[in-house]
């Protein structure tokens, strides 16, 4: 990566409310392009309310988030963008969520297509070829006409990741994607995202896998009450910690999967 | 005997005056029930409440009270009204209110990860609308619409009592010329019972077939 | 609109209205306690009791539930008598025809009360040596009480509106004291601008005053 080169997404000063609630104080936080960035901390932190700003799921009081150049939230200061040009902007984003949130009613190849045929204006044959193409790819050829009720969580969430990257996005949102998993499917789904990562697809990632934040992350980020406490490479942050928040976090986290081992 | 093999071509005639007063109170409360129904969730505030009070305020009223209202009330107002027109006007407005809370029922209850999801994929309001939520809306809106509709058949009953000559009333005026209320009584609620039933069970069947999407 | 407003003459008939509502809510009354009767009597059956019992309170329900209300009230006022040679007063008749009427709707919303109660806690019951209709009496009509009383005041607000069909048999609540007035004052906009406020804020009271009586049981509940 060139010093030259801009961040694909530059956050400034992020500040967000729910009412009263102070979530984000202040958040600043690049990611540079093809690099994959890991969030961390505990629940009530921010760090999915940072990740669902990025694509304007949530909107934000002040600060910035720029992709590409283009402020996500605001069309000038203090106008916020409509409901196309958030569409637009969107469309250049993926998002994975913990829940999968697929689409019930459609089988897994339609979940896929969906947005190419509606959003990219794909034709139905091209659409589908994709949307094949990407479900083979997590490992799901034999499912494609299958609805999520029928299949796993695991497959599930395979599927949610092949809707996401088959938009081509230029940035991957990954919101605790195997927190609603049981612990014998996560490795299926967190190998799928380690390919993605390999291919260089630049990501946003929140997540409690500590080990897979330690191999595929580029850059860690621990959020502790809105704000950023420490941000470092992950061998740096994740391995002896100094930040006494940060320490007490992973022990906690340690602890919490050692139970689930047992 | 005869007598009420005599009455039957007047039955029947009463039961497609029925059948056509229940199809226009169903496709008007389904046109105005969705519409407002999907304002309720949508619209600005003040459209909101107001039909909120328009639902909650018609659902509390005796549907009994509200035909003999629209009957008797509007020429009053200068604006009389056939017993037929009034009855369906009537029905109408009351089923609506069911509508509105039926349709507002089935969008409420799609998670809203769908909307999520949605937008995570670059789909616009109306996309969403049309390829996400609707979709999933219809299967858990059917069911309770067509109990809603059994309830407007039942319902268009009481338009006898302003004089509309539907199966209710061809009923009471067979049992006038013949005095054997109880045999045309029992005729009658069987094919009530016939049209509803048939209703009731095509909800159940719907339901049962729509289970497997409820993950 | 040139229609000149005249409430006094309405209003002279008072009486009639507040004992034609009187008689309403009575009738009401006494119909959702006989319907709540015999509706957890079928409930218990359908559960709990043989195949047959089963399909014929299913039948019952059915059969209510998809005829018009005021065929019903017909049928058990003209009809019945006729075959059985008797006569019985229109308001006995009419609570009759509703008790019967909220029963099928009442069985449904038993039963379901009655699946709510978890397993574990008729386990429970069985485990300190309850015997059936102990475990019945003191396990799961409390538990089934608890999780239907909202629907049980909804049901008793929807009889309350259902009153109003007993004016067609001339039973003299607050539905056929507005009749009455009507055709005898042709006062017509105001005798329904009196009573339709009337069922409707009525309704509203009464619903209000059954969900502060829910709130007390659900306290005792948690």
């Amino acid at each position: 990566m060139s010093a030259t080169e801009p961040p694909l997404v530059a956050i400034r000063d992020l500040c967000k409310s729910f009412g009263a609630v102070r979530v984000l104080e202040g958040v600043s936080l690049d990611v540079p392009r093809g690099s994959v960035v890991v969030l961390i901390g505990a629940s009530g932190s921010g760090k999915t309310t940072l990740l669902r700003c990025v694509n304007a799921l949530e909107t934000y009081d002040s600060g910035s988030i720029t992709v590409e150049g283009t402020e996500v939230g605001f069309r000038a200061p203090g106008r916020r963008r409509g409901e196309g040009e958030l569409a637009a902007i969107r469309a250049g984003i993926g998002m994975v969520f913990q829940q999968f949130n697929l689409f019930p009613h459609l089988t897994a190849a339609e979940n896929v297509m969906l947005g190419l045929r509606k959003v990219r204006k794909l034709d139905k044959e091209e659409a589908r070829s994709r949307a094949i193409h990407w479900l083979e790819r997590v490992g799901l050829g034999a499912k494609t006409e299958s609805l999520p009720g029928e299949l796993s969580g695991g497959q599930q969430q395979r599927v949610g990741i092949a809707r996401a990257v088959a938009m081509e996005p230029k940035l991957l949102l990954l919101d605790e994607i195997t927190s609603a998993l049981d612990p014998e499917l996560v490795g299926e789904v967190l190998a799928v995202v380690r390919r993605l990562a390999g291919d260089g697809m630049t990501m946003l990632v929140v997540t409690h896998e500590m080990a897979f934040a330690r191999d595929v992350g580029d850059r860690v980020v621990f959020m502790d009450a809105g704000r950023i406490a420490v941000e470092g490479k992950p061998r740096d942050v994740l391995v002896d910690p100094q930040h006494p928040r940060l320490r007490s976090f992973l022990s906690r986290v340690e602890l919490k999967r050692a139970e689930e081992d047992a | 005997m005869s007598a009420i093999i005599n009455a039957l071509p007047s039955i029947w005639g009463g039961l497609v005056i029925t059948l056509a007063l229940s199809a226009l109170v169903v496709l008007f409360s389904l046109i105005a029930g969705v519409i407002l129904g999907l304002a309720i969730l949508w619209a600005p505030a003040p459209v909101r409440l107001a039909i909120r009070a328009y639902s909650d305020v018609i659902r509390s009223i005796p549907l009994l009270v509200l035909i003999f209202f629209v009957y008797y009330g509007t020429p009053a107002l200068g604006i009389p009204l056939s017993p037929f027109w009034a009855a369906v006007i009537a029905l109408s407005a009351f089923k609506t209110g069911h509508i509105i809370e039926i349709v507002r029922g089935a969008v409420g209850s799609i998670p809203r990860g769908q909307t999520d999801a949605g937008k995570a994929i670059g789909l616009t309001f109306v996309q969403r609308l049309t390829y996400v939520i609707l979709p999933q809306a219809l299967r858990r809106f059917l069911p309770p619409w067509l109990n809603a509709v059994t309830d407007s058949v039942k319902g268009s009953a009481l338009a006898s009592l302003v004089g509309v000559v539907d199966l209710m009333l061809s009923l009471q005026q067979v049992i006038g010329r013949t005095y054997e209320p109880m045999p045309i009584y029992v005729i009658g609620a069987l094919i009530y019972f016939v049209i509803n039933f048939t209703l009731s069970s095509a909800s159940r069947r719907l339901e049962a077939r729509f289970a497997y999407v409820r993950d | 609109m040139d229609y000149i407003f005249n409430f006094p003459i309405v209003l002279r008939h008072w009486d009639k209205l507040a004992w034609g509502l009187l008689l309403s809510l009575e009738l009401a009354a006494l119909s959702i306690l006989i319907g709540a009767a015999i509706g957890l009597a079928l409930a218990v059956v359908h559960n709990d009791g043989p195949r047959w019992a089963r399909t014929a309170v299913a039948g019952y329900v059915e059969f209510i539930r998809n005829v018009p209300l005021l065929l019903l009230i017909y049928l058990m006022f003209y009809g019945v008598p006729s075959i059985g040679g008797f006569a019985y007063d229109a308001a006995t008749s009419f609570v009759i025809t509703l008790s019967a009427y909220a029963a099928a709707q009442l069985v449904e919303v038993f039963r379901a009360g009655l699946d709510a109660v978890p397993k574990g806690v008729v386990d429970a019951g069985r485990a300190i040596g309850l015997t059936r209709w102990q475990r019945l009496l003191y396990v799961r009509l409390p538990v089934m009480f608890r999780v239907a009383l909202p629907s049980l005041s909804n049901a008793f607000i929807s009889l309350f509106k259902d009153t109003s069909l007993a004016s067609v048999i001339a039973v003299p609540e607050l539905t056929h004291a507005a009749q009455w007035i009507n055709f005898n004052t042709f006062r017509i906009l105001e005798v329904y601008a009196i009573v339709t406020p009337t069922y409707l804020v009525v309704g509203w009271i009464l619903l209000a005053a059954l969900r502060q009586l829910e709130k007390r049981f659900v306290v005792v509940r948690r």
